[in-house]
């Protein structure tokens, strides 16, 4: 590890910590209902960027997985103790994204999109099915004793865990491998790179935290029913915001992470009915105007002013 | 030829819809030979480096890697086995470095480093093509001839029991083909297992030990080049009827 890679480790555990203290300040009702979105929005679209960073395949698939999560929660609450539930959300959440991946990765881009939207729609009218015919009930009651606080330290630890296993699999042969099929499917195939094994091996570390995220938040509904675990709304913000601060830097989706979710907070109190259209136009706006993100700009206006350094140089 | 063969071609079709691209052909490669395979624009060369490497899987017939059965397999597979490849057009890795890619073909396949080892492996391949030294510098400050021998370095870097060339001599100058040629040569002075496809008649006459001779997808001639380059078939199928 280089000293600049430890400095930031060590800035990063030290903002970590503070975060951490958030829930105890006072009167902190205003600041932590920004918190709590913004922490989830980072984990689900740092994942999100993981897989579909190198690949560029857009992914809707992340409210099927968070719904999956949700539901596993507010199912298995009355036989299963809380932390085992977030495990099993990771696990079902992993096995889909398998088997989903294992059909759809070898498509083009296109297909896949498609694909992945209509995944959330299939999950969903099963769970309506299943609970329409044998539970009798639509929604599910998610009581217990978590309170926002806790929602919001497991979330502060889930994007540790993200930001973490991001920045091993960077180091990691299979970063270079995405990195190599990012470039170039073709070449990465006939250097020897299993490409559709490491795209499903991202796929699959996307999905379980989005399903796991699902599992944190499902107390926070009380009352879950599939048209609120499995909204389409929550696949297209994610993507916004990953694509808003850009998807080939670790730490890129968090910058769009926080000013879309503070003004989104703000827009949805204004205009509640009118949050679907917004959201189109920000999709326009970021995908015409700043198609490699806020970080993207940052870096092009970097490297800009130095290559104009180097003329006066040269 | 007493050397072992590493790579056998045995009655390879490839039909593409109703066009036949590769007709039944055959050859086999030698250890430490270099092979050219030639033929006008459109007789099937690209097609069958494509079922060599993979890329592409025969219709019919089989490929033998060594002892092994390789057609039908991925690229994946038939990388690992040894074989390595370039490109009829360039391909480089845009966002990286010079000598990430060449760590690319060093660390999946036929050879697996990373690291230190890989770093410096990579490094070695680079100075082996005449590129030592531009390792940490973008793709986009390479010349056609560097980009070249960057893709060359990725190839080698596997340590390849069969390197093929697509053309790799393609689009240089006069001055650069001259470099290139050389250092294609310095390759088969190694002991290389080379096939390359190649138009350059100068580069097949000093660099092939033994010629494949293809026109509209069949194989018309095979021999040294001396002899497949006076052959009245294959003078017939680069130049037409009225020069036999």
């Amino acid at each position: 590890m280089s000293r600049r890679e430890l400095l930031v480790a060590v800035l990063v555990c030290v903002a970590f910590a503070l975060l951490a203290f958030l829930p105890v300040l006072p009167n902190n009702d205003m600041l932590m209902a920004l918190a709590v979105p913004i922490a989830m929005y980072t984990v689900l679209a740092t994942s999100w960027a993981l897989f579909s960073g190198p690949t560029r395949y857009i992914s809707l698939a992340t409210a099927a997985f968070y719904g999956i999560g949700a539901y596993t929660v507010a199912i298995g609450l009355e036989s299963l103790p809380y932390p085992v539930l977030l495990i099993v959300a990771a696990i079902l959440g992993g096995v889909v994204a398998a088997l989903v991946g294992a059909a759809t990765l070898r498509l083009s881009g296109v297909y896949f999109v498609i694909f992945t939207l209509g995944l959330a729609e299939l999950v969903r009218q099963v769970v309506t099915w299943f609970q329409n015919n044998f539970t009798g009930t639509r929604g599910s009651y998610v009581f217990t004793d978590i309170t926002e606080a806790h929602i919001y330290w497991q979330l502060l630890a889930l994007a540790f865990v993200v930001f973490l296993i991001g920045w091993l699999i960077g180091r990691s042969r299979l970063g270079f491998a995405m990195r190599i099929i990012g470039d170039d499917e073709l070449v990465a195939r006939h250097v020897g790179i299993h490409t559709a094994g490491a795209k499903i091996a991202l796929f699959i570390v996307s999905g379980a935290f989005a399903a796991v995220i699902g599992g944190v938040m499902a107390p926070r509904f009380v009352y879950i029913e599939p048209a609120i675990a499995f909204s389409p709304q929550l696949s297209f913000m994610v993507v916004i915001m990953a694509l808003l601060g850009g998807v080939h830097r670790l730490w890129g989706p968090l910058v769009g992470v926080i000013p879309f979710t503070i003004a989104w907070e703000l827009i949805a109190a204004q205009f509640p009915s009118q949050t679907v259209l917004l959201m189109g136009f920000a999709f326009l706006i970021i995908v015409f105007f700043i198609p490699n993100g806020v970080v993207g700009l940052i870096e092009n206006a970097f490297q800009r002013t130095r290559n104009r350094g180097g003329r006066e140089h040269g | 030829m007493d050397k072992p063969v590493v790579l056998e071609v045995r009655d390879v079709t490839k039909r593409f819809g109703g066009l036949v691209a590769v007709n039944g052909v055959s050859f086999n490669v030698h250890e430490h030979e270099v092979l050219g395979l030639i033929g006008p624009n459109g007789s099937g060369k690209t097609t069958m480096m494509n079922l060599i490497s993979g890329a592409l899987a025969p219709s019919d017939g089989d490929i033998f890697i060594g002892e092994e059965l390789m057609s039908g397999r991925s690229p994946r597979h038939i990388a690992r086995a040894g074989v390595a490849r370039t490109f009829q057009l360039v391909r480089l890795l845009p966002t990286l470095t010079v000598l990430e890619n060449v760590m690319a073909g060093a660390v999946f396949g036929h050879k697996r480093l990373w690291g230190r080892a890989l770093r410096v492996h990579a490094q070695r391949q680079l100075e082996r093509v005449g590129l030592g030294g531009t390792g940490d510098a973008p793709l986009s400050t390479l010349t056609y001839i560097d980009q070249k021998r960057v893709e060359l370095a990725r190839a080698l870097a596997s340590n390849p029991t069969i390197l093929l060339l697509d053309e790799w001599l393609a689009g240089l100058n006069p001055t650069e083909l001259r470099t290139g040629i050389e250092l294609v040569a310095s390759l088969r002075q190694e002991g290389k297992t080379i096939i390359l496809v190649e138009h350059v008649m100068d580069a097949i006459r000093s660099l092939c030990d033994r010629c494949v001779v293809m026109s509209s997808g069949t194989k018309i001639a095979e021999g040294t080049p001396a002899e497949v380059l006076s052959d009245k078939e294959v003078i017939q199928a680069y130049l037409g009827d009225d020069h036999v």
